[in-house]
């Protein structure tokens, strides 16, 4: 466990200490800040507006946006860049197990993300007190969007650092997690926008939704079944990571 | 401490080590010689257990390994070709993490930094970003992180690469006292610094060693059949009639050279060393002597002398 956290400090200590992790921070504020623009219009305007987080990470776009374009950010440097640097040898020669350096480095990942996007929960804090309309941002909205933030960017992140396995390049890798990203994003509008009463592979293609789960989470429900598809698509992905590090000791 | 037994590693369309064997005692420095391409990183990776082999084993301090990885690099330790280091960290913090990472408790490790910081001379950096020193100090951060867990075996891929003379003479003098407590293998494509740090030497080419001597017996087998080089000032044919005669001289040829002064190579007939004979032959014949010297070979010409044995042998 020592040796585990060791490794997931090192990972937040090198995308602390590079300025693309300053990027990251700063594109997601930028981006988070027009979605909020967003926001306050909307509450402005409509007589009855929804909830914040609906409006915010249902019906708006900025989140995908944020997820998709910084989570292969995030993650191509993993294992890329110590591949192209060299020092990958000198950590996989060290008494450290394979599952080990994974983990850990999808750890880093998810907490350098999750930190990343904590400023703007406190923003909508804020924006519930100027409102005075507490109906606006419910706790269990909140728990709800942090939930989806957690859950969807997991899986985003455990595809990134896939795709950064493959490569020596970190240009590469990012590539490779953007088209998977946005592959998975449209697929989901697309299903996600069938009508739901229809036959068996509509509604199925529907539970696969990461829209649908984002919808979900934003009113406030956990869906058990949404948190299930994304700890098994992380895992799925994390698997193969290994998978890919352990066939290239081999060439 | 090292036990390789046939061991070949098969890359897709080439062979990069063909069926080596060598032992490495308990104490020993060895050198691993050979150009670029002869299959020395490839063996160290091999033997850090970076990499499987193809065929063949390897045993470290009685630990295969392949089937024991872990044992084998608690108990090795690895300076990988071109000292990758994460260079955003300071010094001291990256020790740490290396530390760690090779399995020492916290305690312990900040015990086996603050020494490996005062035996590497890193004390005036410990504190510096790694990415802004000089290379000979990145050399020395990488063995400080070598011995930081105190293996029994430190292997160093290319260790002075790079470096410039003043950096190059701390790096080497900081092996040879490593060398009086730990087993170094150490792979360079200078002779010279095989001559400097190593008691022994495995001459690798083409993913095969072609041999493995001590370091003087490895110069002596090689120093050109005992030639013996002079410049006297003589005439040739004076020089022809007083080296004639004497039976430990097999050949001399004789080259003018600047001034009065001729060159001449003598070539032994047993092995011996002509020098002292030569001397005595200049101070009776009272001619003026400028140079007496037996050549020693390059290792390139080393290389070329062992490479052309084995075609020799093959054909």
């Amino acid at each position: 466990m020592g040796v585990f956290l060791t490794l997931v400090r090192r990972e937040l200590g090198a995308a602390f200490n590079s300025l693309i992790g300053y990027v990251v921070v700063a594109i997601t504020q930028l981006l988070a800040g027009f979605g909020l623009m967003d926001i306050v219009q909307r509450l402005n305007s409509d007589r009855t507006p929804s909830p914040i987080p609906e409006i915010f990470f249902a019906d708006g776009i900025v989140f995908w946006l944020i997820l998709i374009l910084t989570t292969p950010v995030i993650t191509m440097r993993t294992f890329a860049s110590e591949r192209a640097l060299g020092t990958y040898e000198a950590l996989m020669t060290t008494p450290v197990g394979e599952w080990q350096v994974v983990l850990a480095k999808y750890a880093g990942a998810l907490v350098f993300y999750l930190l990343s996007w904590a400023p703007l929960v406190g923003v909508l804090v804020l924006l519930r007190q100027l409102t005075q309309q507490p109906q606006l941002l419910d706790p269990w909205g909140m728990c709800g969007v942090l939930t989806g933030i957690a859950c969807i960017g997991s899986t985003f992140l455990s595809i990134g650092v896939f795709a950064s396995s493959l490569t020596r390049s970190q240009i590469i890798a990012a590539m490779t997690s953007l088209l998977l990203g946005i592959g998975l994003w449209t697929l989901s509008l697309r299903f996600s926008q069938t009508d739901t009463t229809g036959d068996r592979f509509g509604r199925l293609m529907d539970h696969l939704s990461v829209t649908r789960h984002m919808q979900d989470f934003a009113r406030g429900v956990v869906d058990g079944r949404a948190l299930v598809f994304h700890l098994s698509v992380s895992v799925f992905f994390l698997f193969l990571t290994q998978r890919v590090i352990e066939m290239r000791r081999w060439r | 401490m090292i036990e390789v037994h046939d061991l070949t590693k098969r890359y897709p369309g080439r062979t990069a080590v063909d069926g080596i064997s060598f032992t490495v005692g308990r104490g020993e420095v060895v050198g691993f010689l050979g150009p670029n391409g002869a299959g020395k990183s490839t063996t160290m990776r091999i033997l850090s257990s970076f990499m499987p082999a193809t065929s063949g084993t390897v045993r470290i301090a009685g630990f295969d390994v392949f089937h024991q990885p872990d044992e084998v690099r608690r108990r090795i330790g690895y300076m990988p070709e071109n000292n990758p280091l994460h260079v955003d960290m300071r010094v001291r913090d990256y020790l740490k993490f290396r530390a760690r990472l090779k399995g020492l408790g916290i305690g312990r490790s900040r015990q086996r930094v603050d020494r490996v910081i005062e035996q590497c001379g890193l004390r005036d950096v410990e504190r510096r970003i790694i990415g802004q020193l000089s290379k000979g100090y990145r050399q020395r951060v990488g063995l400080a992180d070598a011995l930081v867990h105190e293996p029994d075996l430190v292997i160093l891929d290319e260790p002075t690469i790079g470096l410039d003379p003043h950096q190059l003479r701390s790096v080497r003098a900081l092996i040879k006292e490593l060398g009086r407590t730990h087993t170094v293998l150490l792979s360079t494509h200078i002779l010279s610094e095989v001559e400097v740090t190593c008691s022994r030497v495995l001459v690798l080419h083409q993913g095969r060693i072609l041999a493995a001597d001590r370091v003087e017996d490895l110069e002596s087998r090689f120093s050109q059949d005992g030639r013996v080089v002079a410049e006297i000032a003589a005439s040739p044919e004076a020089l022809r009639e007083a080296f004639r005669d004497l039976p430990e001289v097999a050949a001399l040829e004789i080259q003018a050279a600047a001034g009065d002064f001729q060159r001449v190579a003598f070539t032994p007939r047993a092995g011996e060393d002509l020098r002292p004979l030569v001397f005595e032959q200049v101070r009776q014949h009272d001619w003026a002597l400028r140079e007496l010297t037996r050549p020693r070979l390059s290792l390139e010409d080393i290389f070329i002398q062992l490479t052309q044995r084995r075609k020799g042998g093959e054909s």
